[in-house]
This record gives C-alpha cells, sequence and structure tokens, in this order.
C-alpha cells in the first residue's frame, strides 16, 4: 500500500502535464480526458494529501472546462480541507465552491472546517473560508456560522473586514434572524472611512435595498454623507442605486438628494458614474423638471457619441424617460430615427423601442409605413423584429390606437408580402380576431383576403402559410361580402394549394364549401325566383352593414355585393371544378383532409343533379327534387350564415358544474389499469375552425360517443372494460349530461341541434360582449368588440414582500428598535406566507395597542411608514398618524405656531408627547 | 450583482468560468453554448452589452479572449466594462504581459486573481497594488508549503509512515 501511494506521488502526472497532453491531442481529446480521469479517481483515493490535492486540482480544471461530473470527489475534497497546508486548502476550498451545491450530502461536514478557518490567526485562510461561505452557504450553514461572521465584522484586519462585510449579504439571504445579530455592526461599518470598507458596506446595502427598499429608509442620512462625501466613484455609483430605490418613497428625501446628484451629473468625468446619475434621475427623480432637463441633455450627448457603447446606453436611457416623458422622445427623433439604420442589431432594437413608443393613434399610419418600408430594406432578424413589434403595439389592448381598421387590415396584407416575413402566425390571429370584432371591417378583410389567395406565388412560402390559412377562413366565413365568389373559389382550389400542409388544406377546402353554398344559395334560393339573374341587381349601400346585429342568426341577404352574375352555367363550372380538384385528395393520407374533401364531394353529388336539371329544363319538370335540393341548400346555408362571435375565456367556467360531479378527482390510477387495454383511438383529432381553437377540446367528447357507435369492437372493448373497472365509471346519465355541457360554443355545424346547454352557453357568451365606441373621432371608430373578463389581463399582484418577506422583516426589527417583537427562532420555521400573515396580525395588535394604551404616537407612525399592507385595513388610523406626520413637519419648520399649538391641544387627549421624527427629517 | 465570469476564446473554447449564483452543472454549458453563440458573432465595432433571458451580459474583447460578465437589468454596464479591464490589467501586471497561455497553464492562479477581485458577485478590492500584493503573498505561503512536501525525503517518510 505505501509503495504504491510512493510511486503515485513521484510519477503523478501534475496540472502541467495534464494540461499539455490535452492540448497536443496525441489519443484525441475525449479518450486522453476518461483516461486522466481514471487516474484521478484512483489517486484521488491516496492517503498522501499532496498527491489528493493535485489531483482535486486536475478534477477542477477537467470539471471547469470541459464539464465533468466532480461530485464523487465531494468528501476527497473535505479531506484536503483538513490539511493544515495552506496550499491543500487554497486547492480544496476551490474545488468546494465550485461543485458544491444545497444538495451535496457532505455539506453536513464542512462546517467545523469553515468554523476553525473563519477563526484562524492567517488571514488568507480566513478569507478563503469566507469566500467558500458566499458560494455555497445554505439555511444550516448560515445559522451555526453566524457568530464567527458577527466577528469578523469588526476584525481589525481591514482585509478580512471587507470580505466578511460582503459574506453578510449571503448569509442574510440565507438565514434571515442572522440580520437580528449582525445588522447593527454592518451599520457601523457604514461609518467607516477606509473606502474599501465602505465600498463593500454600501454594495451589501444597494443590493439590500433593491429587494426591500422601505426598510433602508432610516438609514437614509448615511448614505447621504456618503454620497456627498465621497470620492470614489465605485461606493458613489452603489449609493446613487440605493437613492434611485429610496427616493420614490420619500418625497422629502427626494427633495434633499436631487441636487448633490446634479451636481454629480454635472462634475463627473467618469461616464460610469455619470450614466448612473442619469439613470438615477430618469427612473427615480422623473418629477424635478430641471433633474431631468439635465440628465436629457446627458442622454442626447450619449446618443450621438461616436462609442456605441454610450449610443446603446443614451437609447436606454431614453427609453426609461419615455414613459414618464414623451416629449423627450420627440425632441430626439432624428437620432432615434437615425439608429434605426446603425450596424449593431442591438442599438436598433433599442431605437425601434422608442419608436414605437412613439406611436398614437393619430401617428400610428405614418409610423407604419416608415416602418414597413425599414422592414423590406433590413435584414430577415431585424425585420421580424419591426413586423413583431408593429403588430403587438397595434393589437395592444384590443386595437386601441387603430381608428382605421380598413388601413389596418390592408397593413397586415402588406406585411405578410413582405420576402422575410415570419410572423405568419400573429398575422393569422390577427385577422380572424379583427374578423371577428370589428363588422365594419368585413368587406375590406375579404378584399384583402382574396388578394392574398388569388396570389400563386404566396404558395409557395412556407412562412406565410398560416396566413393564408387566416385569409382563407376569411374569405369562406364572410363569403357574402365578396365582389365575386366565383374567383374565389378558383384561388381556394388552384393547383398550386397541394403545397399546404394538410391542416391546412383542410381549412381551405372547408372555406371552399362555405364558398360554394353561398353560390349555390344565391343562385338558387333566392336568385331562383328571378330567375337565376345576377346577384348584382340586388346590390345595396352598405349602410345596412352598420345596421346588422350580433343576434341575428341569419345574415341578411340584401348585404350582398357580388357585382359577378351567378348563373346556371357557372355553377354547373363550378361544381365540375370542385370535383376536378377534390377528387385526387379523396386518397390523401390525412384524415381530415380526406374527410372534408369528402363532405364536400358528397354534397356536390347531391346538388349537381338539380343544379344540371334546373339548368337545361324548366324548372317545373323536377319541382319535387329541385325544392328537396333548395332545401338542403338552405339548411347548409343556414347553418354556416350563423355568425361567429369571440367567445369569453371564462365561458366555459361560467357553465354551472352539475351536482355529483367531481372534477377534480384524481384519474392518475386509472391510466395504469388502462395501459394493457386499447382504447379506441380515434378520438386524437378534433375538427374545428382557427378561430375555435378555444374550445376544440370539448368536441371529443362527443366524437368519443360517435366513434364508439359506429364501431362495435371499440364498443364492445369499452362495455367489457367498463365491467371490469366499473367503479371509475361516471353513472351513465350523468356522462350524457357532461358532453351535453360543454359544446362547441359557435360552431355553425352544430348551432342546428340547439339544445339547452348549448344555447345557454350562447346566451353567456353574448351577455359577456361589451361593445365599446370611442366618441370624438374625425372618422368613427368602428364598434370592437370586445369580452369583459377575458381581454383584461389577470394582472398578477405583486407583493413586493413575498420573496424577502423575513429578511426585511428583520431588518425592519433592527433598524425601527423593537425588542418586544416575539422571540424569533419561533417564527423563523414558518412558511413564509403563513408567517407573513402572522406579522402583519402582530404589527397591528402593536399599533393598537400602542396607540391605545401607551399613546407612542410617534412609533406608530414609523411602524405604518414600514410596513406594508396594513394601510389597507387601518384607513382610520393612517388618517390620525398622517396628522401627526403633518405635525411634526409643521413643528420642524415652525411656520404656523398658532395651528401647530391648537392641534397639540386637539390631541391632548392621546397624550401624545411631541417627539423629533424618528426618520429625523434627514435633515443632514 | 455579478452572475457569472466567462472567458471565452475566439475560437469558442472555454477558459475560466466562475459562478456566482447556483447554476446546476448542465445549466452551466447551456449558458456558455448560448452567450458563446451570441457574443463570438457579433462584430468588432459594435456595443459590449447583450441582452440575455433577462439579464444583461456585458463582454469586451482583449487579444483573442472574449472576457464576459453577467449582471443584473439595473447594473450599472459601464461599471462592469472597468471591473474587466481592471482585472485584465492586473492578470497583465501578475503574468508580466498576459497571453491567453498563461491563463490556460495556470488557470487556478487565474481563479485565485478574480477570488480578490471579486467576492459574492461583488468588487471587492479597486487597488491593482494591493491585489498584487496580496497575490505575492498568498503565493508565497503556498511555494513554502510546496518545497517542503515537494523534498524526496518528506514523500518518504510520508509513504514509509
Amino acid at each position: 500500500m505505501s509503495g504504491q501511494s510512493l510511486m503515485d506521488s513521484l510519477f503523478q502526472r501534475t496540472l502541467e502535464d495534464l494540461i499539455k497532453g490535452l492540448r497536443q491531442q496525441l489519443i484525441g481529446e475525449q479518450a486522453f480526458i476518461s483516461k486522466a480521469l481514471e487516474e484521478i479517481r484512483k489517486e484521488i483515493k491516496s492517503t498522501d494529501l499532496s498527491t489528493k490535492s493535485t489531483a482535486l486540482l486536475k478534477l477542477c480544471y477537467l470539471s471547469n472546462l470541459h464539464f465533468h461530473d466532480m461530485s464523487f470527489a465531494a468528501f476527497h475534497a473535505l479531506e484536503v480541507l483538513s490539511s493544515p497546508r495552506f496550499s491543500h486548502k487554497k486547492i480544496a476550498y476551490h474545488a468546494i465552491s465550485l461543485s458544491f451545491h444545497d444538495s451535496t450530502p457532505v455539506l453536513l461536514l464542512i462546517t467545523n472546517h469553515l468554523r476553525k478557518d473563519l477563526t484562524s490567526t492567517n488571514e488568507f485562510e480566513v478569507s478563503l473560508s469566507l469566500q467558500c461561505l458566499s458560494r455555497i452557504a445554505n439555511v444550516d450553514l448560515a445559522r451555526d456560522l453566524t457568530p464567527e461572521v458577527f466577528t469578523l465584522l469588526s476584525s481589525n484586519k481591514l482585509y478580512v473586514r471587507k470580505r466578511a462585510v460582503a459574506v453578510v449579504l449571503r448569509v442574510f439571504e440565507k438565514y434571515p434572524d442572522s440580520v437580528r445579530v449582525c445588522f447593527k455592526r454592518l451599520v457601523e461599518n457604514l461609518e467607516n472611512y477606509d473606502p474599501q470598507i465602505l465600498s463593500a458596506v454600501v454594495g451589501v446595502f444597494s443590493e439590500l435595498a433593491c429587494k426591500d427598499p422601505r426598510s433602508y429608509l432610516p438609514l437614509a442620512p448615511e448614505f447621504y454623507k456618503i454620497l456627498v462625501d465621497s470620492k470614489s466613484n465605485w461606493i458613489s455609483i452603489k449609493v446613487l442605486k440605493i437613492f434611485a430605490k429610496l427616493a420614490p418613497l420619500e418625497p422629502r428625501l427626494a427633495n434633499r438628494v436631487v441636487e448633490p446628484i446634479c451636481d454629480l451629473m454635472r462634475k463627473t468625468g467618469a461616464k460610469s458614474l455619470l450614466f448612473e446619475c442619469v439613470r438615477t434621475v430618469v427612473t427615480s427623480f422623473s418629477e424635478y423638471e430641471s433633474a431631468v432637463r439635465l440628465a436629457v441633455g446627458k442622454i442626447r450627448e450619449f446618443m450621438v457619441d461616436e462609442d456605441p457603447n454610450l449610443k446603446y446606453l443614451g437609447l436606454h436611457a431614453l427609453s426609461i424617460v419615455a414613459s414618464k416623458h414623451l416629449w423627450v422622445v420627440s425632441e430626439n427623433k432624428e437620432v432615434v430615427i437615425k439608429s434605426l439604420s446603425d450596424p449593431d442589431p442591438n442599438i436598433k432594437i433599442e431605437s425601434l423601442r422608442l419608436v414605437m413608443a412613439m406611436v398614437s393613434e393619430h401617428n400610428v399610419a405614418e409610423i407604419s409605413k416608415v416602418l414597413v418600408n425599414y422592414a423590406l430594406k433590413s435584414d430577415p432578424l431585424f425585420c421580424n423584429e419591426i413586423l413583431g413589434s408593429i403588430l403587438s403595439t397595434c393589437s395592444r389592448n384590443v386595437y386601441e390606437i387603430i381608428v382605421d381598421f380598413d388601413w389596418y387590415v390592408s397593413l397586415l396584407g402588406e406585411m405578410s408580402r413582405i420576402p422575410h416575413c415570419q410572423m405568419g402566425e400573429e398575422i393569422e390571429n390577427q385577422l380572424v380576431d379583427i374578423g371577428l370584432r370589428v363588422k365594419d371591417v368585413r368587406l375590406e378583410l375579404v378584399r384583402v383576403a382574396r388578394d392574398l389567395l388569388i396570389d400563386p406565388a404566396l404558395l409557395g412560402n412556407s412562412f406565410l402559410h398560416r396566413v393564408l390559412s387566416a385569409a382563407a377562413w376569411v374569405s369562406g366565413e364572410y363569403v357574402e361580402f365578396s365582389r365575386n365568389p366565383l374567383e374565389l373559389m378558383e384561388a381556394l382550389l388552384q393547383p398550386r394549394t397541394s403545397l399546404l400542409p394538410p391542416s391546412i388544406m383542410a381549412i381551405y377546402i372547408q372555406s371552399a364549401f362555405k364558398v360554394l353554398v353561398f353560390c349555390l344559395h344565391t343562385c338558387f334560393v333566392r336568385g331562383g325566383s328571378t330567375a337565376g339573374v345576377s346577384a348584382s341587381a340586388s346590390y345595396e349601400s352598405f349602410d345596412d352593414l352598420s345596421v346588422e346585429n350580433g343576434a341575428g342568426s341569419t345574415v341578411a341577404h340584401g348585404q350582398t355585393c357580388t357585382s359577378a352574375p351567378i348563373t346556371n352555367e357557372s355553377i354547373v363550372n363550378l361544381l365540375k371544378l370542385v370535383e376536378l380538384a377534390l377528387s385526387p385528395l379523396l386518397g390523401s393520407h390525412d384524415v381530415e383532409v380526406q374527410e372534408r374533401a369528402r363532405n364536400l364531394l358528397g354534397f356536390v353529388d347531391l346538388i349537381k343533379l338539380e343544379a344540371l336539371n334546373s339548368s337545361g329544363q324548366e324548372e317545373n319538370d323536377s319541382e319535387q327534387k329541385g325544392v328537396e335540393a333548395t332545401k338542403i341548400i338552405r339548411l347548409v346555408h343556414d347553418a354556416f350564415s350563423k355568425e361567429l362571435g369571440p367567445v369569453s375565456l371564462s365561458a366555459q367556467g361560467k357553465v354551472p358544474v352539475p351536482d355529483g360531479l367531481t372534477l377534480n378527482e384524481n384519474l392518475g390510477d386509472l391510466e395504469t389499469i388502462c395501459s394493457d387495454i386499447e382504447l379506441p383511438s380515434s378520438n386524437t383529432f378534433s375538427f374545428g375552425y382557427p378561430s375555435e381553437e378555444k374550445d376544440v377540446s370539448s368536441f371529443s367528447n362527443l366524437q368519443i360517443k360517435e366513434d364508439s357507435g359506429q364501431s362495435n369492437e371499440s364498443t364492445s372493448l369499452l362495455a367489457e372494460h367498463r365491467k371490469r373497472h366499473g367503479l371509475y365509471y361516471l353513472p351513465s346519465g350523468k356522462s350524457e349530461v357532461i358532453s351535453n355541457d360543454y359544446p362547441p360554443a359557435n360552431d355553425p355545424a352544430l348551432q342546428g341541434d340547439n339544445n339547452d346547454t348549448a344555447s345557454d352557453l350562447v346566451k353567456l357568451t353574448a351577455e359577456s360582449l361589451v361593445p365599446k365606441r370611442k366618441p370624438n373621432h374625425s372618422k368613427p371608430r368602428p364598434v370592437v368588440v370586445k369580452l369583459d373578463e377575458a381581454d383584461e389581463k389577470p394582472v398578477a399582484v405583486k407583493h413586493p414582500e413575498s420573496r424577502d418577506d423575513s429578511l426585511s422583516g428583520a431588518v425592519r426589527d433592527i433598524l425601527f428598535g423593537s425588542e418586544d417583537i416575539l422571540p424569533t427562532s419561533s417564527r423563523s420555521n414558518l412558511p413564509s406566507s403563513n408567517r407573513k400573515g402572522k406579522e402583519k396580525q402582530h404589527m397591528i395588535t402593536q399599533v393598537e395597542s400602542k396607540e391605545n394604551v401607551v399613546g407612542d404616537g410617534n412609533s406608530s407612525s414609523r411602524r405604518k411608514d414600514h410596513s406594508h399592507g396594513k394601510e389597507r385595513r387601518h384607513r382610520k388610523k393612517n388618517a390620525e398618524e398622517r396628522n401627526e406626520t403633518d405635525r411634526k413637519e409643521k413643528e420642524s419648520s415652525s411656520n404656523h405656531p398658532r395651528r401647530q399649538k391648537s392641534r397639540q391641544r386637539a390631541e391632548e387627549p392621546l397624550k401624545v408627547p411631541p417627539q423629533t421624527s424618528v426618520i429625523p427629517d434627514f435633515l443632514l | 450583482m455579478i452572475h457569472f465570469v466567462l472567458l471565452i476564446s475566439r475560437q469558442g473554447k472555454v477558459r475560466l468560468t466562475k459562478w456566482y449564483s447556483p447554476y446546476s452543472q448542465k445549466e452551466r454549458t447551456k449558458v456558455i453554448r448560448e452567450l458563446g453563440g451570441v457574443i463570438l458573432n457579433r462584430g468588432p465595432k459594435l456595443c459590449n452589452f447583450v441582452d440575455w433571458r433577462g439579464f444583461k451580459v456585458v463582454y469586451k474583447r482583449y487579444a483573442s479572449l472574449y472576457f464576459c460578465m453577467c449582471i443584473d437589468q439595473d447594473d450599472n454596464e459601464l461599471e462592469v466594462l472597468e471591473i474587466i479591464h481592471h482585472f485584465v490589467e492586473i492578470l497583465d501586471r501578475y503574468f508580466g504581459s498576459v497571453c491567453e497561455l498563461d491563463l490556460i497553464f495556470n488557470f487556478h492562479k487565474a481563479y485565485y486573481i478574480l477570488d480578490e477581485l471579486l467576492l459574492a458577485g461583488e468588487l471587492q478590492e479597486s487597488s491593482k497594488k494591493t491585489v498584487a500584493r496580496l497575490i505575492a503573498a498568498q503565493d508565497s505561503l503556498v511555494e513554502t508549503a510546496k518545497e517542503q512536501a515537494s523534498s524526496i525525503s518528506n514523500i518518504i517518510a510520508q509513504a514509509t509512515k
């Protein structure tokens, strides 16, 4: 054994050997590494610490730069750590901070090693262990080592002290209760004159203040002093960050700080500090006109600078200002627009954001035009960036800024023709969405859709397929607005449609179906009476369009604006065309396409006879049959002419759950039982239009029923299964209810069998429609249908405290010196939300008790300032407290002694002794 | 704070990685692959900042090496550029006109220097001289230990214990 280890140490590869070997790559990198790893695994078990540590170092190298797992060496690293030699320790600490994480099992064993080194007399050992702690600290480590870190915070070795300060941040994060121990000492370090220590402390506070600024307001005087006195730019930047967080909370503080910041901005030569000043002003001091002006001046200098970094930051700062002072952006419009053609993509995107910030309903048309032209010329990536931002800006808040929808729809059409356009999906959604929401624009929409459909070149571009599917759907759904349905039909059935993916192909066929039904209906049912004359005779004014309301189940026929005559002859041609185009699709591999093609052809077969008859002969001859065909056409037409409306996302939630149906029952174990039985697989696809995505899933219920009805095999299987596992089946009556309960909300084909629940749903949907009209436009804005709840995106309520509440709570306790709070240990173990509630309650009771019994108005007002959430509940008290704060202000300024006196008298029953303000008015 | 520091060569080889926030081994490789792709493909005269997954990555190229640091959205980019420069100057002073090979063969030393400079993702030491002094002091500690360890008699003594 000893001989072995001797050989190991004498002939061990050093790190340098390893790297050299790796670079020479005689046997290939992977092979070399695995060989080296094998060696390391052997060496690391050696009893000789030098050998072990060298092996560990090599392993670190491989793990760090070649990403090999080194978790197997965790325990060995600890062994090396126990070595008395500094060089070994160093390697061990390096390895540990590289590879340990919260779930490393040997983490428990490291505590004592760290403690030993933290108390070592060698400052470098202390530093190593602090460094390691900052990286691997978890709750236990932070708790157990808090006393040591606390001692180090006032170490007389500056080198150690500043490191301890930096590490304290991590300890606080992991174990908030340590705040109670360490915070005072941390604050004491704020008054230190050593710039290094000051830098570290300020760094810690700037991180802490990011999470919960309110707790650190009382320290504002100290920060102010640092801001004014600091000579170091590093420190100034950090202090500015702190003030950026504090200033919005306390206007008096902002008043005081804004001048020094402006001074700093004028004097400093360092760009980094200058930029920090600018950013602080534009984010947190945007009410101070002069400061903002100064900052904007600097921003302009940044933007016209040669250095792309400054240019980028200038634009970035400008976009922060834009949210509050839009005039600044318009003032610098030229620079911004010029930056759109910068070679740097980041700068371009930033300036694009700014341009989009300028968009309003008055200029949206011009800006979009300019941008689309830009998009035409720029590279694909940026082109799509532009298109994406136009689309998202225009559709914001249900097309809030769009007044002229005709223009917008044609813009969408134009955008989809841009060669690099990859925003097909978004354009598709918007086309359909606008079609559903804005009635007045449908005419233009159909025209745009027709232009897109007719162009055979577009079919070759796979990015456009989604747009085309929307166009096809729109032209099918709103075919009554089409000038020439026959032409539309040809476009939908053109040979190049074979390039489309099956799902879109299916939409094309369905649209063709609708168009065909419309043509037939025009010709036979309506035109029949006037003997197949051109429908253009009944060309009516468009005013009717706006009269039409959503409740009507039939779209008024008078709206037709077909200009091309539909004669019997053209119908015959049409039918031939359909047969010609679709018969090859009967053999399609895609079920969806096949089924729809079959449907349509079946319909054509049904009609053809009549059409041919009535074209060749007198109507009387085949009256009986003709009537039947007309009936069919009318039925199908009625089915299609039922208007689709947008469905509120919450519509389904309004359907009451039937009694006895538990939706949340866990069916997980059902799967294990079913795994051996083949379920009928035909329920995997669903039929629906793209607009119905919201609700399509509910079809499957119906479909399962149908399928099982049709196929005996699966029925018997199901029956058998039901017999075996009847327990898991819902009672048969119930299952019927379920399938009826969630019908496809607006599917035209199913609208016919208007069962009760479906009509309920329709009613619910109708209820939730809130038509909204925007007044005072020279040109009236068309009605945009909005769904009340569905369109209001649920805004996630942000609780600023949620994550760090325990930390900030602890900080608050320290800063506001409340010794009477619960013993800390009992609180630390509660889950945070729970604890938060408790804390709140606790605070409230405190406030009450103080106000009522002790009458110490001051401390309670202090509390009010620093505990969130309570305000809501204690409005009244707050009002009182506000009075007090007012009074204090008055006191300090002492302008109105009389009023102050009277107030004091009024408050005398409360026996409030006038005291100095807690946040001492920031008199610095 | 700084979330991680990366040194990537122009060929996409990783020369140094330091993580101040917890990233699993898998995430680390992913981050490096992603950022390497983004940063190495950027032209020479563009700005030194990249938006990345809600963070900002500040990078600067020195000779064939890209120094990258990832920071929070509201951190100061120019300050981080200065930190990078600071680091490079210290390396330069330590190795004597540093080159990529120095970092390859003394990869651990580069780490030790970085550890002096940054702690817990914050700048610790802004003086070049001090860093040089601290590193030298630690090096001498290591050297004395090594001399003891590598003497043959010591090895034999240990082995025959």
